[in-house]
């Protein structure tokens, strides 16, 4: 190892650059439910450019996704739904609440709102406002790229041992 | 307009009975000449169906209005249609086979009232899951459900 | 649809084969927002289709029970949510109907002026995802970008971009703000040169071209069978347009032509719409030319409340106030329908009142609802990439559709 402090090179630990890594090219899940999706698309498209924030690859299947943007009211028959696409997506993943209503069920206070998506999935970052502007969602994607560099969800799931595999 | 008014009156009598409120014409009838009423209508030019719904008067019997709104495209104007139905099992004849539009219209009424339309070719839930319980719209069921909030969930 | 349930999944005695039962939807990024299609497939032919509503029923017609007139208005611009603000428009006009009151000129053209931005920025969000649905990209980043211009005029005016709750029973929020004109008319002005370059990115596209000419065709009598209102039915030559036949809010002092096209396919519905835009350019043009001065509500504080100025000068003027924002506004007890041509079609609201601050009941017409009960009869033995386009052409809202 000896000269290698005079090169142009860095060291950190491998979780850190993963970190760095996935903080750095959030795939949301292509899913929107209601007004929220609209400025969701707003987020996306010209004027806003959430790829500057190396979001903007939206994907139609979870199974390529890592960040799912839950954009709207969750209703009752969307939710059960809603936490299978969650189970579809690959560890490690995330989840924005976008909006009142996907966070705390918004002004819909009644018998066909889910009070909350944290009610059906775990959520990392709420988005307040009905619906929140673009630089809201740009700001909790901004939050959750801060959160991950801090390590605040596992970087990969626990691999089993072959003991456990073998059980079942 | 009148013309049409008139000629619903003299082949149906005083079965149905019309009464203007707010500018806006509205027909009384009993649930057994709806289908014929909407097939006179319709061969008389209200050739749109717009809208089917209908009313909770809790505390009245019959308990139910049914609601139709139809338009005449040729006198540019609508018109209403008001059903009374009440007792355990409330239901109407379907006119799902005079107009397409009533079917998820019909559909609808069941679903968030519990009003039956007898003859529908469908007859179940369209907007809530098939397993609900209750029908959301009724006066006597909770703005915020039967069911209790599930759980927070965390990770 | 009892025939589909014995289609579905059953043995075609000719060729002995099963038809393929798919799911498109309720995620799918073609079928805008979270609508679910069941299709029975031979090969890539559809022989059976049955849309499944309902995954965003939020519940909005009990929820205006519980709440007073005018916070009733925050919930119908969550229905249609690209365009709230002509659902603001149909249920107001019902209550002051209601209410026996009309709105002074000044209003009535500003509440005209937002309802055609609302309907070109609907329009536009329509033409941007149909347009990625059948392949085509950018026209997205270019419709959203002017779409930009509308929703800044009406944050200007109401304070948010989307779900503005403007209009007001008896009045707006506010009188139009000092540079609005200015700034509605660089709008104005430039939004033309736009609308042509629309045209150029896709009225000469071959692939646009083929998706959509002869694609998912339906007549006149089926369209108003299905109780087809807007666009769609002017696509199949019926001219039927509430601004015209039956108008209101003085829609009669403006000049407009209604597009009429008779083939009745997708390709007519993209021609409507796109023509409508022109249209309610024109209107908006002339309704900041002739707007005429004065008040933009209704006097005495009855209904509309009085300005924050008075509240602190007099102390009747704190009764009002304080009584229209806990009990809402007296309306007398009635029944009324009252409807207007919103973007998508005819949005009617049938409002009962039992005489209290409160709405008995009130009913939501929502046009994509009778729109989308369609869909099986356009695709019907049609290829499944048509399924997509047909779906696009429709311009649901899922909002309204579940309401």
């Amino acid at each position: 190892m000896a000269g290698v402090e005079d090169r142009p090179i860095l060291f950190a630990s491998m979780k850190k650059l993963a970190q760095w890594a996935q903080s750095g090219s959030l795939w949301p899940a292509q899913f929107g439910l209601a007004c929220c999706a609209i400025e969701m698309m707003a987020t996306a498209a010209s004027r806003f450019d959430l790829s500057r924030f190396g979001a903007e690859v939206m994907r139609a299947s979870p199974r390529q996704a890592d960040v799912m943007i839950v954009a709207g009211r969750v209703c009752q028959k969307m939710a059960p739904i809603v936490r299978e696409l969650y189970d579809q997506m690959p560890e490690p993943k995330w989840v924005i609440a976008m909006g009142a209503c996907a966070s705390v069920g918004g002004v819909f206070n009644n018998y066909a709102v889910v009070q909350g998506v944290d009610r059906v999935v775990p959520v990392d970052v709420y988005v307040p406002g009905c619906p929140p502007t673009p630089e809201g969602l740009l700001e909790a994607v901004m939050q959750l790229q801060k959160k991950i560099r801090m390590g605040g969800r596992p970087m990969a799931p626990e691999m089993p041992s072959p003991e456990e595999v073998a059980r079942t | 307009m009148k013309e049409i008014l008139d000629a619903l009156q003299e082949s149906f009598g005083d079965r149905v009975t019309v009464s203007e409120a707010l500018g806006q014409t509205v027909v009384q009838l009993p649930a057994a000449e709806i289908v014929s009423v909407i097939t006179f209508l319709k061969s008389q030019g209200f050739n749109m169906l717009i809208d089917i719904t209908a009313v909770d008067r809790l505390g009245r019997e019959p308990r139910f209005d049914v609601i139709y709104h139809l338009y005449h495209l040729e006198h540019k104007t609508w018109l209403r249609l008001k059903v009374q139905v009440g007792g355990d099992e409330p239901s109407v004849p379907s006119i799902a086979h005079v107009f397409a539009s009533a079917n998820w219209a019909e559909r609808e009424c069941y679903d968030m009232f519990g009003v039956r339309f007898r003859g529908h070719p469908d007859m179940k839930r369209i907007l809530m899951p098939d397993d609900w319980n209750g029908h959301p719209l009724r006066k006597d069921y909770p703005l915020t459900g039967l069911d209790p909030l599930p759980p927070l969930v965390h990770e | 649809m009892a025939e589909i349930e014995t289609t579905f999944g059953q043995v075609d005695p000719e060729t002995g084969l099963k038809p393929m039962v798919i799911n498109l939807g309720p995620q799918h990024p073609s079928t805008h927002g979270v609508l679910r299609v069941r299709l029975a497939l031979d090969g890539e032919q559809v022989r059976a289709c049955e849309p499944i509503i309902g995954y965003l029923h939020t519940g909005i017609e009990k929820n205006c029970e519980d709440l007073t007139f005018n916070q009733a208005i925050t919930l119908t611009d969550r229905m249609d949510y690209l365009s709230p603000i002509t659902n603001n428009f149909g249920y107001v006009l019902g209550v002051e109907k209601l209410l026996g009151v009309e709105v002074p000129k000044r209003c009535q053209y500003i509440r005209v002026m937002f309802a055609e931005l609302s309907r070109i920025a609907s329009h536009l969000v329509w033409l941007g995802t149909s347009a990625m649905d059948m392949g085509a990209m950018s026209p997205f980043f270019y419709t959203m970008q002017q779409r930009e211009q509308i929703l800044d005029l009406i944050e200007m005016s109401a304070g948010t971009r989307m779900n503005p709750s403007y209009f007001r029973v008896g009045g707006l929020l506010n009188d139009l703000p000092p540079g609005f004109e200015e700034k509605l008319r660089a709008f104005l002005d430039g939004f033309p040169r736009w609308l042509q370059e629309y045209y150029n990115l896709l009225d000469r596209n071959p692939i646009w071209l083929e998706r959509l000419k002869g694609t998912a065709p339906i007549t006149a009598e089926q369209a108003l069978d299905f109780g087809w209102t807007g666009p769609l039915l002017r696509a199949c030559g019926v001219p039927r347009d509430l601004r015209k036949t039956n108008p209101y809010s003085s829609y009669e002092d403006f000049e407009f032509e209604v597009p009429i096209e008779t083939d009745g396919d997708v390709y007519a519905r993209y021609h409507v719409r796109m023509r409508e835009m022109q249209e309610s350019l024109k209107i908006v043009r002339q309704a900041i030319d002739h707007l005429p001065e004065g008040e933009w509500h209704v006097p005495g504080w009855k209904i509309y409340p009085p300005n924050k100025a008075e509240i602190g000068r007099n102390m009747e003027a704190l009764i009002y106030h304080f009584k229209l924002f806990t009990e809402g506004i007296r309306v007398p007890a009635g029944e009324v329908y009252s409807a207007v041509e919103g973007p998508k079609g005819e949005i009617g609201y049938f409002i009962v009142s039992d005489g209290s601050g409160k709405p008995y009941r009130v009913r939501v017409r929502g046009p994509s609802f009778y729109n989308l009960q369609a869909l099986p009869t356009l695709v019907q033995d049609k290829i499944l990439a048509d399924v997509v386009a047909a779906i696009g052409s429709i311009d649901i809202v899922l909002g309204e559709v579940d309401r």
